[in-house]
């Protein structure tokens, strides 16, 4: 009976060893989205505070983009932000904002005029409306999205060089190479009924 | 060049290691002195390969080679040259290699100063140091490299987190990491005597100066992280429950526990079991450290340097130490079962009673710190455990501890008379109540447990006093007589109440700073003026300029009291191109009773983005704050003082006599 004394301490340790491998595997950055592959689903996102458009789902038509959800509360966003400026200024690709659960409706706007804007298009969710539609589990996230609207890809957390350089880019290649294909394909097939 | 030898002495530190781990622990246990004395040359060689490989890396540093993918990654050309070295550590490979050549430091003193150890519990203690020093070496070879090259090199390096570049943080990890690692030493000696079926008061003594040593480097880590916390961060606050900050507390508490219990086994031959426990338990709390500040399990998702590969390989290692010896010590820990002679007070009694409390504060502590893991394991969403939780559970613990601190000396071994300690207390207890009754007076509007706080640490103040002054046998004789007899009191002694009352110190510096903190936030225009306890901060306006390699915008302020000025504070907000990041430098001027502490950040701007001239600014008045850091250090004095102690350097009783010589001839070596 004394025995299971010094046993014990091993179990409670065995016990917290399972708990930090789960934790290991739930918090893996790869953590998949159901969005993935599925239809951005319709927005209509009013405009931030001196600004006179906001963001709808048909806005992302046409060509690959990006959608960031961001918050000026948000100490993550901060370290993106520099990263997300270069994007703009190299013109790497549409980049669009998500303001995301603001206190107050001054917020996300100054935060911007502060630092820099580097979205072309910037909706206001100050409900969540949008980030309980697309799944949103923190601030922030990224997703790419194809020319006809569909979500291939989210980040999770900051975007970096190095995440650019390893995922981001090499997938928004390919999409540009699979939207170049099949435009032609349809150009070619319009030329051939006419 | 010198980046390749030292990526290989690193490789050669592996095998070294290897082979200190396996021939020591078969020499012992086969009887061979020959293979236990392998243990000291390979503990040598191995921490001066180490070294060697340290060097180089800084080297790289120094020089800028961005050849090297972590100098690119941590490091920039204009950088000061004074934070170009302390890069070196501030980045996860560079700080895994100086956690593994600490952990050879160690092991190297173990071989130096052990002489007056048995050979095969040297020989063992060495070979567990060295099977920790594999498993570290394989995780920073394969999984964090940092001396893997980028070519072609780019013109420049991508800089440091300006956060880190400080003093305090400089700093910060080197003594945290002493004391992590320090523990490591009471870890082997544990595990070794476990295998051994041997723990007595010889061994006791063996191990106390070094979980001293790792406990006074681990104060040192946490206030300086602290104090870095409190300017550099611009709150105004030291301690925010952050799980890494938890992280060094744990091992804190549950070290602070080893170092008394160890006291009882050296004096008394009890509690042995219990101690060789705590000392496991000490070490896989610091291994822990490592693994939530490492591998992102807690903040996870925007955590800055997470890499699930990482992540794994260090839970394997710390689950790997902890079950392995926690296997060990449910297999052997029966046989070091020690009968308990002594009633509940008594001198053992008040050090069980402070054990028990420190283990259930760490428990606590854990159990924050990991609340939110378990719930999101099973699927509870997620969740924060802020500072509400811990002020609510731990602090109440903390009471009854540290009145019983004051009790604990006063106390006889074996059994001890509680009343008549209560009367000698009488003194303390006055204080106590003058305390409370002093700050009710003083701060009318504060809460109530900053009265608690305030009687508990004159309490453990003056409770500390009357032992000391006990011991001086009332100066009876006058006052020579009395100092003559403190000045024969032993060190060791001299460590206990110099500990106790610096921790005094610090709870009235945290109970002054959290419960009678004056905070005001606003946008002032330059002329302003805002009056926080009595003192007038007038903002006399703001500058641009450039320092060496950030932009700033600085602040003046004029504090004055009643018209009478005070000082000048220049706060500033600076922003590092390289990496595009802010950071506040809070300008700060400690007064002894409180700090006034000033922060600058943005410009106004009205709807249009035009600046307004006005500036947003956080003004604090921090009551009693330099009393905490005072504390830490008297704390850290003590344990000095206490290492000092010359008991500490001779060995077991029995042993006096061949000892002493030897170790006099390694002193003066």
């Amino acid at each position: 009976m004394k025995r299971l004394y010094y046993i014990l301490p091993l179990l409670v340790v065995a016990v917290l060893g399972g708990f930090f491998a789960v934790g290991l595997t739930l918090n893996s950055k790869d953590l998949p989205s159901v969005l993935i592959n599925q239809k951005m689903p319709p927005l209509d996102l009013a405009p931030i505070k001196g600004s006179d458009r906001g963001l709808k789902t048909e806005d992302l038509l046409g060509t690959v983009s990006l959608v960031n959800v961001f918050g000026s509360w948000c100490i993550a966003c901060k370290i993106e932000h520099p990263f997300l400026m270069k994007i703009k200024a190299q013109n790497r690709v549409p980049l669009h904002g998500i303001d995301w659960r603001e206190k107050t409706p001054d917020d996300g706007p100054n935060w911007l005029a502060r630092k820099g804007n580097p979205y072309i298009l910037v909706g206001d969710d100050p409900v969540s409306k949008a980030a309980i539609a697309l799944g949103v589990t923190g601030a922030p996230e990224t997703f790419i999205i194809d020319y006809k609207g569909v979500i291939r890809y989210k980040v999770i957390g900051p975007m970096t060089e190095k995440i650019w350089q390893e995922t981001v880019g090499p997938i928004i290649n390919e999409l540009r190479r699979v939207q170049a294909e099949e435009l032609a394909g349809k150009n070619k097939q319009k030329g051939g009924t006419s | 060049m010198v980046v390749e030898a030292g990526h290989f002495s690193l490789i050669l530190a592996l095998f070294v290691a290897a082979a200190q781990a396996v021939v020591p622990l078969a020499g012992a246990a086969r009887g061979n002195a020959a293979w236990m004395a392998f243990a000291k040359p390979a503990a040598i060689s191995q921490f001066l390969l180490l070294a060697f490989s340290f060097a180089a890396l800084t080297q790289a540093y120094i020089v800028s080679d961005f050849s090297v993918l972590n100098v690119v990654i941590n490091s920039h050309s204009a950088k000061p040259m004074i934070y170009k070295i302390t890069g070196v550590w501030a980045n996860h490979e560079g700080s895994m290699l100086l956690w593994v050549l600490v952990l050879a430091g160690f092991g190297m003193a173990i071989a130096a100063f052990g002489r007056n150890l048995p050979p095969s519990l040297r020989a063992r203690t060495l070979g567990v140091q060295a099977l920790i020093s594999v498993g570290f070496l394989l995780f920073i070879i394969f999984t964090s490299n940092p001396f893997e090259r980028m070519l072609p090199p780019p013109a420049d390096g991508q800089g440091m987190n300006p956060l880190l570049q400080d003093m305090g943080l400089a700093l910060h990890p080197p003594f945290l990491y002493l004391g992590y690692v320090g523990f490591s030493v009471a870890f082997s000696f544990s595990i070794a005597a476990l295998i051994e079926g041997r723990v007595d008061a010889a061994w006791a003594r063996w191990v106390r100066p070094w979980t001293m040593v790792a406990w006074v480097f681990l104060t040192a880590g946490i206030a300086l992280g602290s104090w870095w916390a409190y300017y550099e961060l611009g709150w105004g606050g030291f301690w925010f429950w952050d799980p890494v900050e938890n992280a060094s507390f744990m091992p804190w508490l549950v070290g602070t526990a080893l170092l008394h219990s160890a006291i009882v086994v050296e004096k008394r031959d009890s509690m042995r079991a219990w101690t060789v426990f705590l000392a496991i338990i000490t070490f896989a709390l610091s291994l822990l450290g490592t693994f939530m500040v490492r591998s992102g399990v807690l903040n996870s998702v925007h955590a800055f340097a997470s890499d699930p590969t990482r992540g794994v390989f260090i839970l394997v290692l710390l689950l790997l130490v902890t079950c392995g010896s926690l296997a060990l010590f449910a297999w052997r820990g029966p046989t070091l079962k020690s009968p308990i002679l002594f009633r509940p007070v008594s001198r053992e009694g008040g050090l069980l009673l402070n054990n028990l409390l420190m283990s259930i504060g760490a428990a606590v502590v854990l159990l924050g710190s990991l609340y939110p893991l378990f719930l999101d394991a099973v699927g509870g969403g997620k969740v924060s455990v802020g500072s509400p939780f811990f002020n609510a559970v731990f602090l109440p613990l903390m009471v009854p501890m540290i009145l019983a601190m004051a009790f604990g000396p006063m106390l006889n071994w074996k059994r001890g008379d509680l009343i008549g300690a209560a009367q000698r207390l009488r003194v303390a207890f006055a204080a106590m109540v003058l305390g409370a009754g002093a700050a009710w007076v003083m701060v009318t509007d504060g809460p109530v447990w900053g009265l608690v706080g305030s009687g508990l640490a004159a309490w453990l103040f003056v409770g500390t006093l009357v032992e000391i002054f006990e011991r001086a046998r009332h100066f009876k004789g006058g006052l020579a007589a009395g100092l003559r007899r403190l000045a024969r009191m032993p060190r060791a002694n001299w460590g206990m109440t110099l500990g106790h009352l610096g921790l005094a110190v610090v709870i009235m510096g945290i109970t002054a700073a959290g419960a009678w903190k004056r905070e005001s936030i606003q946008v002032m225009k330059p002329g302003q003026t805002v009056t926080l306890s009595g003192y007038d901060f007038k903002f006399e306006g703001a500058r641009q300029g450039n320092g060496p390699n950030y932009f700033y915008t600085r602040g003046t302020f004029t504090v004055s009291r009643n018209g009478k000025p005070i000082v000048t504070l220049e706060p500033e907000k600076r922003t590092y191109p390289v990496r595009g990041t802010p950071t506040t430098e809070a300008a700060i001027y400690p007064l002894f009773t409180g700090d006034l502490y000033t922060v600058i950040a943005d410009p106004e701007k009205d709807a249009k983005g035009k600046e307004t001239g006005g500036y947003v600014t956080r003004l604090y008045f921090n009551p009693l704050v330099s009393w905490m850091w005072a504390g830490y250090l008297i704390m850290v004095f003590g344990g000095g003082i206490s290492l000092s102690d010359r008991r500490y350097r001779i060995g077991a009783p029995v042993r006096k006599s061949k000892a002493a010589p030897v170790n006099a001839s390694a002193k003066g070596a």
